[in-house]
């Protein structure tokens, strides 16, 4: 018998034991019953409500009015803080201590200071490719800031930020971006994917919106841990992905299968107003990505991104009742203004204009709003400012310039990890590349490479 | 909300307010008044001229969509940013937004579009920013595209075309490197070229355009760039190049060395060091269709040289390169001399260091001593 069958014959014995399938509707007596009922009843001709097993509780109408949701008011977008830096809702507050706001204000501006140097350093040539996460700062730092360290994270790319946050040091930042000897990732990827285990952050995969399903399939696996130790503290998955992303088949495919298995994972949409170069009128009609929450049967909000306190609270409530019921996804979107060019490889003024760039810089920027609302309340000034600028720029030099004269990853690494285990085939394709530049050391200069040709020792030589 | 007006950028409030132009531009509007090609350089004798491939590519979207309203582009930033890879520059300008559509970022979507559109009797051209993305997608093109002619008894032509850059760039890892030749090249229903100059490009994307059968056109990046010689003939709109004829590029009677894409040119660069440092002479052909696959012409150049080998940047396991020999042994066993051999990929998931790239894929070097040691001198 499959799996998948098993819940829904209710056969007794494998309700007794647990099993991956049934707990979900022992955890959620409501959705179970709601289960039950629209495959037990049957719609009757003096029914007032629609009783087909594809609708429930739906009114019967004689109107005819298709549901129009250009003429629905806008999606009203979550803040804390008005742009001059000040608290709104004086009840709720910032709910942030100076010294949390500081660090956060550090984070971002340390960001900042990263993606200007980057930038440059690719433009000089000395590495292949950078994007930047300016205007951004405050969804990933933010939403990173209130998220538990066990949360597992998949990242799209430009949410640097999540990782500084958590704790990713700029070393290992550097490391990856040079793919040095000192790259987790063993330098098998372009620059800005990072990923790193001991921060339960996944490697960012180039292909957009495939860590969606991944998301909430962590997520459900995380479901049924939390169900199986009630006694460790609960986890949840987080995703994040651009607007853009949220086009393709798998953002789709992830929020349903998330909504049907109930899986607590919380997807936050960057709607930075770009994707490339198209603009999100291309990318979509409806209302932003927030709107298509509620098709899937998700609670979703939207969010202020230029307000970092409202990221934060936003992130923390959704959390909260991303592990209630036993469980169930979230949507988040978070407006921002994609404040750079896409990435080093993209010129944006060839499609929108400076003028336009510049005026949101002016208007709104989750780092100045931060700003003021420290200087209100005296914990922050110009000489501060200064201060820490001029210390993260040594910061991030330094690990640059560290980074930049390590030696490069192993050439074994070409081969690792390929399959689990090394196979025979490979291990002749290892032998006969040893055999070559062992033959020709003129042609090939192994010097670079940590541990020259003695790693493919070390690979030849692991066990099976 | 108002953040859409905002988010809106003033260039394309412009091209919006353009979009219903081309359908008040008289059809027999000539091509010259805005040529979309601007480098037609370095006239030199016979009217020969040289071309980049990505012109050339250009010249042949613009030539099949000016004679034939049915042909439109779509991809992903095909028109206001002229392409990921700039292929389609100008063809917004030129066409109208209703013939150059930007898709949303959804391969499967704008791909079954096209299909969609294709069986409905227009003539796509589908643009992926690279096939590697083209996987989101690839149902579209194999359980749809290919096949619903067959399904359907007959009824439902699919006239498209499928095309983008192919094959490894340079610096961009294994999930943006993949060769997809073997993939497309197995399924029935499908037609796939891969050109290598620019009047392969033109002629093969043309003749794609026109073909009623859906054609994968597998295009490679790092020729995007480079420029070649261009016949008179095939700088004129009527030019095309069947599909499922391979060309040799330089004859020879020692060795037969198959190959397509960008290892063309680099097995011809092999050629001219085996003749320089051996005095060998090898016959290089250019595939340019990877189905219908010309096994005619390589049995031909066995009969004359006695020798094979294949070379091609796909991995080797179940790839062009074995289909290739396999035929030969099939067709040409008696004609061998020495058990025929391929330079391929290595079997990696393609590194993203440089050096490390550099030693997975074949190289001219590496193809010189592989034939050498085949032919043992
Ligand atoms: C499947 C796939 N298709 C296309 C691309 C090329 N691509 C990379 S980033 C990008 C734009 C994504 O925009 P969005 O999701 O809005 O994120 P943003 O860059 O705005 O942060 C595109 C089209 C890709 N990486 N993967
Ligand atoms: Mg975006």
């Amino acid at each position: 018998m499959s799996l998948r069958s098993m819940p829904r014959r209710l056969n007794p014995r494998a309700l007794r034991r647990p099993s991956l399938c049934h707990y979900v509707s022992q955890a959620n007596p409501r959705l179970g019953l709601a289960w039950q009922s629209c495959r037990n009843v049957a719609s009757t001709p003096t029914a007032e409500k629609v009783l087909f097993p594809g609708a429930l509780n739906s009114e019967f109408t004689n109107n005819l009015e298709f549901l129009r949701p250009s003429t629905n008011k806008a999606i009203s977008t979550f803040r804390v803080l008005n742009q001059y830096g000040q608290v709104i809702d004086q009840e709720r507050g910032a709910d942030t201590t100076d010294e949390e706001a500081l660090e956060l204000y550090k984070h971002m501006v340390c960001l900042n200071i990263m993606d200007l140097i980057m930038f440059e350093a690719q433009r000089q040539g000395r590495l292949s490719f950078y994007m930047v996460s300016t205007g951004e700062e405050g969804i990933s730092v933010g939403s990173a800031s209130a998220l538990n360290p066990t949360d597992t994270v998949f990242c799209q790319y430009r949410e640097a930020g999540v990782f500084m946050q958590r704790g990713f040091t700029l070393d290992q930042f550097m490391a990856q971006l040079f793919s040095n000897c000192e790259d987790s990732g063993r330098g098998r990827n372009m620059p800005i994917h990072f990923g790193s285990r001991e921060l339960n952050i996944r490697t960012v995969s180039s292909t957009l919106a495939t860590q969606l399903p991944h998301a909430a399939g962590a997520a459900y696996a995380l479901k049924l841990k939390n169900q199986q130790n009630p006694d460790v503290e609960p986890r949840v998955a987080v995703t994040y992905f651009g607007e853009g992303a949220a086009s393709e088949g798998d953002f789709h495919a992830a929020l349903n299968i998330a909504s049907t298995r109930q899986a607590p994972c919380i997807f936050i949409c960057r709607n930075n107003g770009y994707a490339i170069s198209t603009p999100t009128s291309d990318q979509y009609r409806g209302d932003g990505i927030a709107s298509r929450g509620a098709g899937y049967g998700i609670d979703t909000l939207r969010v202020d991104g230029n307000d970092i306190f409202a990221v934060r609270t936003a992130t923390k409530e959704a959390r909260r009742l991303a592990l209630s019921d036993g469980g169930k996804p979230v949507l988040i979107e978070m407006m921002a203004y994609r404040v750079g060019h896409h990435s080093t490889s993209d010129d944006s003024y060839a499609y929108r204009q400076k003028v336009e760039v510049e005026d949101w810089k002016r208007r709104d920027n989750p780092i100045t709003r931060l700003r003021k609302w420290m200087e209100d309340r005296g914990i922050w000034n110009e000489d501060k400012e200064r201060k820490l600028r001029s210390k993260l720029r040594k910061d991030v030099l330094g690990a640059f310039d560290r980074a930049e004269k390590k030696k490069k990853p192993k050439i074994r690494h070409a081969f690792d990890d390929v399959w689990e285990n090394v196979t025979e085939e490979q291990r002749a394709h290892v032998e006969e590349l040893k055999d070559i530049l062992t033959r020709y050391p003129k042609e090939y200069d192994l010097s670079q490479y940590e541990g020259g040709i003695e790693s493919l020792d070390e690979l030849l030589q692991k066990k099976q | 909300m108002a953040a859409s007006k905002l988010l809106r950028p003033a260039s394309r409030l412009l091209s919006a307010s353009r979009s219903a132009a081309p359908a008040f531009r008289p059809a027999f509007r000539p091509a010259v008044i805005t040529p979309s090609i601007v480098a037609r350089r370095y006239a030199s004798d016979g009217g020969v001229k040289e071309m980049t491939v990505r012109e050339a590519l250009n010249e042949a979207m613009a030539e099949e969509m000016e004679a034939n309203e049915k042909v439109f582009v779509l991809g992903e930033e095909v028109a206001q940013y002229n392409g990921a890879y700039k292929v389609t520059k100008g063809l917004l300008d030129r066409f109208g937004e209703k013939r150059v559509i930007d898709s949303p970022i959804t391969e499967s979507g704008f791909a079954g579009l096209c299909v969609g559109a294709a069986l409905a009797g227009l003539h796509p051209v589908c643009e992926f920013m690279t096939f590697n993305f083209a996987m989101q997608a690839i149902d579209q093109i194999i359980n749809s595209g290919a096949k619903t002619h067959y399904m359907s008894g007959g009824i439902q032509p699919c006239n498209i075309t499928f095309r983008g850059p192919n094959g490894f760039a340079a610096g961009v890892a294994a999930q943006h490197s993949q060769d997809y030749s073997a993939w497309y090249g197995s399924i029935p229903g499908l037609k796939v070229v891969s050109p290598y100059s620019a009047e392969d490009a033109k002629g093969l994307l043309k003749a794609a355009i026109r073909d009623p059968n859906p054609v994968v056109v597998l295009e490679n990046e790092l020729l995007y760039g480079l420029s070649f010689p261009m016949s008179e003939a095939a700088q004129k709109d009527d030019f095309v190049i069947p599909i499922g004829k391979a060309k040799i590029e330089r004859p020879g009677k020692d060795l037969t060395i198959v190959t397509l894409s960008r290892c063309v040119g680099q097995s011809l660069v092999a050629a001219e060091q085996l003749k320089k440092q051996y005095g060998v002479e090898a016959e290089v052909i250019n595939l340019r269709s990877i189905k219908p696959l010309d096994i005619e012409a390589i049995v031909k150049s066995i009969k004359k040289t006695g020798n094979l080998l294949v070379v091609e940047s796909g991995y080797p396991s179940f790839g062009v390169a074995s289909e290739i020999i396999t035929l030969a042994c099939e067709y040409a066993f008696d004609y061998l001399d020495s058990p025929p051999a391929r330079v391929t990929g290595a079997e990696v998931p393609t590194p993203y260091a440089q050096k490390l790239e550099e030693m997975s894929f074949p190289t001219e070097q590496l193809i010189t001593s592989y034939a050498a040691k085949l032919l043992r001198v």
